[in-house]
């Protein structure tokens, strides 16, 4: 059966809610309406107000409480409307969430997962299409997930939920809709596991969340060429599967990192770092990085020229194999 | 066209024009109404020997920063009052979510002050287990942690438990976004919660006239649709009855309130800071004039409720109290290094491996 990763997301919430009565879910917006991209749709009308609720407009408000809640002992999993209106949380998470099951020396557990749609490609206005996730994947002590397909979707929100560790899980906003024959509940490869999404030799992308189809478009185009391209999916940047990727590359000699989010400091730059430590006699030519400019996110009419598409991904391919 | 009634009523919100003053200085009772006091002579005593022994423990801090012991060390010298008197209000189910400088709220929910200064010596980033005493972890970075007493509250509704949650937290910290969408949240959701606020006028060296223009603090919880009240934060008995009507009010489902305890931090903001640049010594005086335990004693003392058998038994437990504080932080090691790596995820990555056996390597070449 076809689903979209939006159905996918829903339905690891409602299973989730109905699996475990700790887990409650809040945001702005995702009661009565069902969230601004329905990923919160019906689960009001099915668990009732009180597990399912609407909260005063104030993100910092909605993960200190959810930290609060889930020292209770419930399990919260709160939504961030947008990518760009996360930074209000930003000391709750980065010094709360993150660090208070290590300040209480292990006494304090925080199983709060906290939901940001991001990403560009939808012709939003500002604030709507950033993709912050290299701020969080610095902090020691969440976890960073971004799944690429909609069995991901499903499978990864899942496991945030159930983790006893703190999730940010960035779902890929462009790819709501996307589509993939799956039947649920379904079940994948649990955190700190890279999939190889295809298997070529010619040189390997490594992407996650919005990427991934973007990258196997790429694997697909790049046959003209008569480039066979591995496509790897690291599916949670931490924990972060140096293993699957080294292996890869080992393969390959080439590796392109490729993300939304400017290039410079961007997660890309872990990632070639990380190769390039474990894997450097392996490389043909130094790990190349693939993302949008180092300029804000640009306005609507001009975001296909920011964003990283077949083009610019097979240029940096071309350079890297011709290096 | 008329107007309509507002709900709630602003009026029925607005705090009393005159702090609560039950004690006066010179330690002379006043009836206030509103403010029946609930309590027996053991609880008189009970309220002096907490803030005995807050003022002793406080020194101790203070001595063992000087000598040395400690980074840094945050007085309560002053707010004893304001500390014990609101916690008391509190029964044991109820949870307490702290700034750093409630030695003296915590030495009334049983937390062990030696654990407390393991945060203060370095040795752990905090010491103690929150849900043994239900006593939330000191929190340092301003009013983040009346969030955190709102969530705990909301859980506690949402679960059917009697349970009350009060954060203390500053007047400097009522200008933060936190302790805003804290007030808003509770509110909307009629959170067993109560915001005790400990105005000592300052935020290290800023006065209160720079930190806001509200007539009063408490005057902000109209804006939230809850009531505020405002105490004397240096009469002990103001302060728990004060506290104990919020906290009442929060126990019977009528959602949250906002304290005002008006009192006055006698020390400077930490060791580190020299309160003699930005506060003058005729106010410390005037504040010193109104000491909270100098005026309970006398209270006491003509209730006949203090003898000198009484003094001599506090006495003994104080010091017993400061020379376990020594005991426990003099030259005590820091913490095994390769417990850096152990709490920080319940599931840690495999970097962690990596990590770790890096570390061993250099304690091992040490």
């Amino acid at each position: 059966m076809a689903i979209t990763m939006a159905q996918a997301l829903n339905t690891a919430l409602h299973d989730a809610m109905e699996a475990d009565d700790k887990v409650v879910m809040f945001g702005e917006d995702v009661g009565t309406l069902g969230g601004v991209f329905r990923i919160t749709d019906k689960l009001q009308e099915r668990f009732g107000e009180k597990r399912c609720f609407d909260t005063p407009l104030a993100e910092s408000g909605i993960v200190g409480t959810a930290i609060g809640m889930a020292m209770y002992g419930y399990k919260p999993v709160v939504e961030m409307q947008f990518d760009g209106f996360t930074y209000p949380a930003f000391e709750q998470i980065v010094s709360h969430l993150a660090k208070m099951p290590n300040r209480s020396r292990g006494t304090v557990q925080l199983p709060v997962v906290v939901r940001i749609p991001y990403g560009g490609g939808i012709g939003a206005v500002e604030h709507h299409s950033e993709s912050p996730e290299a701020f969080f994947s610095h902090v020691a002590g969440l976890k960073i997930v971004s799944p690429g397909t909609p069995s991901d979707g499903y499978s990864l929100l899942r496991r945030a939920i159930d983790s006893p560790d703190p999730v940010i899980f960035f779902e890929p906003k462009r790819r709501y809709w996307l589509k993939e024959d799956a039947e649920l509940p379904v079940t994948t490869e649990p955190f700190g596991t890279a999939v190889v999404r295809r298997q070529g030799t010619t040189a390997t992308l490594l992407a996650y969340g919005p990427m991934v189809r973007t990258a196997l478009d790429t694997a697909k185009a790049a046959e003209e060429e008569g480039w066979d391209l591995e496509v790897v999916d690291l599916r949670t940047l931490n924990p972060f599967d140096a293993k699957t990727v080294v292996a890869s590359v080992a393969k390959t000699g080439h590796a392109v990192v490729i993300h939304e989010a400017q290039v410079f400091a961007g997660f890309g730059a872990e990632v070639a770092a990380q190769i390039t430590e474990r894997a450097f006699y392996d490389l043909e030519a130094p790990v190349l990085r693939v993302g949008g400019f180092d300029v804000p996110y640009p306005a609507a009419k001009l975001e296909e020229f920011f964003l990283p598409d077949t083009d610019r991904i097979l240029d940096a391919v071309e350079r890297s194999l011709s290096f | 066209m008329a107007a309509a009634p507002l709900t709630p009523d602003p009026a029925t919100l607005l705090p009393s024009l005159e702090p609560v003053q039950l004690l006066d200085n010179q330690g002379v009772l006043h009836e206030v109404d509103g403010y029946p006091l609930d309590l027996k002579d053991e609880d008189f005593r009970n309220l002096y020997r907490f803030m005995v022994l807050a003022r002793r423990v406080d020194k101790q801090g203070i001595n063992l920063q000087r000598q040395g012991q400690l980074g840094v060390y945050a007085s309560l010298l002053g707010q004893e009052a304001a500390q014990v008197g609101g916690a008391y209000a509190l029964d044991e189910q109820d949870w307490v979510f702290p700034s750093y400088r409630e030695m003296g709220a915590a030495l009334v929910r049983g937390v062990d002050p030696g654990k407390i200064l393991q945060l203060f010596r370095g040795t752990w980033l905090s010491d103690h287990d929150p849900h043994a005493t239900h006593f939330g972890l000191l929190s340092i970075p301003i009013a983040t942690q009346a969030l955190h007493a709102v969530g705990f509250a909301m859980g506690a509704k949402l679960d059917g438990k009697d349970l009350v949650v009060m954060s203390y937290f500053g007047d400097g910290a009522t200008s933060e976004g936190d302790a805003h969408e804290a007030m808003n949240f509770a509110a909307v959701y009629d959170a067993p919660c109560v915001f005790y606020v400990q105005n000592n006028q300052y935020a290290i060296s800023v006065p209160l006239s720079k930190q806001t223009k509200a007539p009063t603090i408490a005057h902000k919880a109209v804006g939230y649709g809850m009531p505020g009240y405002r105490c004397d934060g240096n009469d002990v008995l103001a302060s728990y009855a004060v506290a104990k009507q919020a906290v009442e009010r929060a126990r019977a489902g009528e959602g949250p309130s906002l304290i005002e305890a008006i009192t006055y931090r006698m020390e400077a903001h930490t060791t580190a800071d020299d309160p003699t640049r930005y506060r003058t010594a005729e106010e410390l005086a005037e504040w010193n004039a109104r000491d909270p335990i100098a005026r309970f004693e006398t209270f006491l003392t003509k209730e006949g409720l203090l003898d000198d058998a009484f003094r001599a038994q506090i006495d003994d437990e104080a010091k017993a109290y400061a020379a376990r504080m020594r005991e426990e932080i003099y030259d005590a090691p820091h913490g095994d290094p390769l417990e850096l790596f152990e709490h920080v995820y319940v599931e840690p990555p495999a970097s962690y491996d990596e990590q770790r056996a890096l570390l061993r390597r250099e304690l091992e070449a040490q």
